[in-house]
């Protein structure tokens, strides 16, 4: 990252050296943390339980509810990225979390500040990611009526948290906010709102938040029964066709390498779902990558015949089982899952395994004393993987292929690259053309698909990577239209970032549905214009490039990611591409189709 | 149109022999469950602080849970409230509804009581009281007892089962209602056997049995 990014960052930890070689300044002694002034105000209750926390970032918009908030913030050290709309805040908080693993934190203000949140909670929700909403509200008098800017918050978000809570009491607001905090990343994450009305942040107050702590009520399992782990080792030891499904919470849960040494150990194919891309390096012979809507033939082929199923930390939903009734129709089915609600919620679960993903698996690991004698169906696999490959034609005289770009985004970034995405086609090729192989390298709106997600998460994803990691966010031109406001924080924040807009002038997704599914009718998919995304870059004050031919791919996508700052490639391909294979909403995962006559 | 992928059809792939039914059970050719829906009564310990029927009433509607009651009152610990609800779904819906509930925060334990637990409902039932004798008398086959009465209407209060409830208004009904109000069910374990659930991680334990039972009861009938 250049230099003026390096005056956004977080003040570095102090290590024991450091504290040496300074000259004793002001209130520090040795290495000891300086003691922070006592709160006096229910805001700085709020700020001072984000600091005990550990929080290092926060992302949002100022307002008039939330201005007692802001003010707390200002004498922090806690670095607040002012971003250009309440979603982009949303989104990169809900990035940061991904990539840092710690709960990201965006502020709103009340009303439109909030409601303009909400998107953003919901996709967390969906996802299942660490995210901590705090938004303004009208003070407690005027509540219920109908003030300026007044909306019930806790009643519009009740159904996209985890749980949020009205902060009434000034003595508890900072408590509020840790418990929010503690839940948020415990058990199975998502998404927590603390709503803080203006009369309460604005009270005095001297009691210091404590430690962040989840309500008594709130419990969850570490360890599966070691009865039923038991019984799941035995089927694994007996399995002829053992497959690994792994998804999400495999990267939430930190289960990602114990997951891979067990595959590794026992030979197991390994399937991903998509938000679980990253936990499995997909350059491995055993990886089958992607499964679902448009994973990988051989994927959907492995996961349709496999005759055991150890799924980690997915929800099988319902565009990575399309029909229930013939997904994995031959599998005896261990799930492994922190949340209860999940096993048997939409595919039953023959060995239900609830805990901690890295936990649960390490028991199944002790408990499995020997390999599945698997040969034959590995090598059935490794012949899907040549049959169904998912090589495509690139004739240098025609449109550019999108695939090609997303492998030469790749290409010219390192194995820790993150990358984020918008939804539509461009999503799907950015899923199946990168090689993921590292977790939390990938950033995506899964569950709730919220097209404009890719360039604030973006900012988030930089903010919370290692300065070595390249951040790429592959979009789409509907997508990027979306929240392009982001730019201007981008650029403000000198973030080195690179979008590549994979521009088709098309909604692309829908318009490939309507050519399946709708007679060719293109209602409202066809955007016939779009402005011309590197010049609007440059109008941002980003560097902009563009892309219209195959020789130009290498090199534009080298110089765009060497810009230490952001860039936009405005990469007209194909309009006509189509995203294959693809298994119709419902449909047999076995019976994919590989080409449009096939549906 | 471009793209596509070459490979065998989806014709000429092999197929598994197995099939999943709705609820995702692997289907045993030789029988085939399905689950009928049942009547049960649930019973959730919350904490005692505003939104949290919301939050319950909320997750029936969202999730499509199918509910005949609610009701919901203090207990003596001030800070706990009892929540008791009516519902009909087959046996993979009300694991759900169980499991979801114990997810919300505010829910500290979820049970669901045996088929014999005591229920009771309460219902004001006015009706004309153009020939107030006999209204008595109908009043007196199911012991309720008159709250008030005026020259036209007479309202008594009815306690019991659903059932009897029913009974009551049906019967009542020849008089002309005018107006009813019922609580909805109320409900507690018989004996020494407690209303309150496990708590959460005890649940989790019970969830996984459940769930392993419901397959066994698939591979066994
Ligand atoms: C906020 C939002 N609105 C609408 C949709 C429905 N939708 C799904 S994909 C898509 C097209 C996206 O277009 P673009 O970003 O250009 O991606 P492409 O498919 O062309 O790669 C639309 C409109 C959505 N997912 N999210
Ligand atoms: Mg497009």
């Amino acid at each position: 990252m250049s230099e003026r990014a390096a005056t956004v960052s977080p003040p570095e930890e102090h290590t024991e050296e450091d504290a040496q070689n300074e000259q004793e300044p002001d209130a520090r002694s040795g290495s000891e943390e300086p003691t922070p002034e006592p709160v006096t105000s229910g805001a700085q209750a709020v700020v001072r339980a984000l600091e005990n926390a550990g929080v290092e970032y926060a992302f949002g918009v100022q307002g008039g509810a939330i201005m007692p908030v802001y003010d707390a913030l200002y004498d922090s050290d806690i670095r607040h990225v002012t971003m250009a709309h309440e979603q982009g805040a949303a989104h990169a908080a809900d990035a940061y979390g991904i990539v840092s693993g710690e709960p990201g934190v965006c502020l709103a203000t009340s009303g439109p500040g909030a409601t303009n949140l909400v998107t953003g909670i919901a996709d967390a929700d969906m996802d299942s990611d660490p995210l901590i909403a705090l938004t303004g509200q009208v003070p407690t008098e005027f509540v219920g009526n109908d003030a300026f800017q007044e909306t019930d918050t806790t009643g519009v978000t009740t159904p996209i948290t985890k749980e949020n809570t009205f902060a009434a009491d000034p003595d508890r607001v900072g408590d509020d906010v840790g418990e929010a905090f503690a839940l948020a990343n415990e058990g199975r994450p998502g998404p927590t709102l603390v709503d803080l009305p203006k009369d309460v942040t604005n009270a005095d107050t001297e009691t210091e938040p404590g430690e962040p702590e989840t309500p008594d009520t709130y419990e969850f399992q570490e360890r599966a029964d070691p009865e039923i782990v038991a019984e799941a080792a035995e089927r694994l030891e007996n399995a002829d066709r053992p497959a690994m499904l792994l998804g999400g919470g495999v990267i939430k849960g930190e289960a990602s390498e114990t997951c891979r040494e067990f595959a590794i150990e026992h030979e197991i194919p390994v399937i991903t779902t998509m938000p679980g891309l990253g936990s499995f390096p997909e350059d491995h012979e055993l990886s089958m990558e992607m499964a679902g809507m448009h994973g990988t033939g051989y994927a959907n082929m492995a996961i349709t015949h496999c005759d055991t199923l150890l799924a980690v930390g997915t929800r099988f939903d319902d565009r990575l089982t399309g029909g229930i009734e013939t997904f994995a129709p031959d599998a005896e089915v261990i799930h492994v899952d922190i949340d209860p609600a999940e096993i048997s919620k939409n595919i039953h679960a023959d060995y239900p395994l609830i805990g901690d993903a890295d936990t649960v698996v390490s028991q199944l690991a002790e408990a499995v004393e020997s390999s599945p004698e698997a040969t034959k169906w590995r090598a059935q696999c490794q012949q899907w993987k040549s049959d169904y490959s998912m090589a495509y034609d690139a004739p240098e005289d025609e449109p550019v292929r999108p695939e090609f770009v997303v492998e030469a985004l790749d290409e010219a970034t390192g194995d820790s690259a993150i990358v984020t995405t918008g939804v539509g086609q461009h999503q799907m090729w950015a899923c199946q053309y990168w090689t993921f192989t590292e977790p939390r390298t990938w950033v995506s709106s899964h569950g709730l698909g919220t097209m404009g997600y890719g360039l604030p998460a973006a900012i988030g994803a930089r903010l919370a990577a290692d300065d070595d990691q390249e951040v790429v966010c592959v979009d789409g031109d509907g997508s990027f239209l979306m929240t392009m406001q982001g730019l201007s924080v981008a650029v403000r924040e000198d973030l080195d970032i690179t979008v590549a807009v994979l521009n088709n002038e098309y909604i692309g997704m829908v318009r490939q549905w309507q050519d399946a599914f709708f007679e060719g009718r293109h209602a409202a998919s066809d955007y016939n214009w779009m402005p011309e995304f590197d010049k609007l870059a440059e109008a941002f004050g980003a560097r902009g490039f563009r892309i219209d031919d195959y020789d130009e791919v290498a090199d534009t996508i080298a110089e765009a990611v060497a810009y230490d700052g952001p860039s936009v490639i405005d990469v007209h391909i194909d309009p006509e591409a189509n995203v294959y294979p693809m298994v119709p909403s419902g449909g047999d995962n076995g019976q994919f189709a590989l080409t449009e006559d096939q549906l | 149109m471009s793209g596509g992928l070459d490979g065998p059809a989806p014709e000429e792939r092999p197929t598994p022999a197995g099939r999943r039914n709705e609820q995702g059970i692997r289907i045993d050719p030789e029988v085939e469950v399905t689950h009928e829906p049942r009547r049960t009564v649930i019973s959730a310990l919350v904490k005692h602080e505003p939104g949290v029927l919301a939050e319950v009433s909320g997750l029936f509607s969202r999730r499509q849970f199918n509910i005949e009651s609610l009701t919901v009152g203090p207990t003596t610990d001030e800070d706990r409230a009892r929540i008791t609800l009516v519902v009909e779904e087959p046996d993979p819906g009300i694991d759900q509804i169980k499991k979801q509930l114990r997810k919300l925060v505010p829910v500290a334990s979820v049970r669901e009581l045996e088929p014999d637990a005591m229920q009771r409902e309460l219902a004001l039932v006015k009706v004309d009281a153009e020939d107030p004798a006999q209204v008595a008398a109908v009043a007196d086959m199911y012991d309720a007892t008159a709250v008030d009465s005026s020259p036209e209407t007479a309202t008594y209060e009815v306690t019991g089962s659903r059932q009897k409830i029913e009974a009551a208004i049906e019967t009542f009904g020849q008089f002309g209602i005018r107006e009813v109000d019922r609580t909805g069910t109320t409900a507690l374990a018989r004996g020494t056997d407690e209303t309150t659930g496990p708590t959460p991680a005890e649940a989790s334990v019970s969830a996984a049995e459940e769930a392993k039972q419901t397959k066994y009861t698939a591979d066994d009938d």
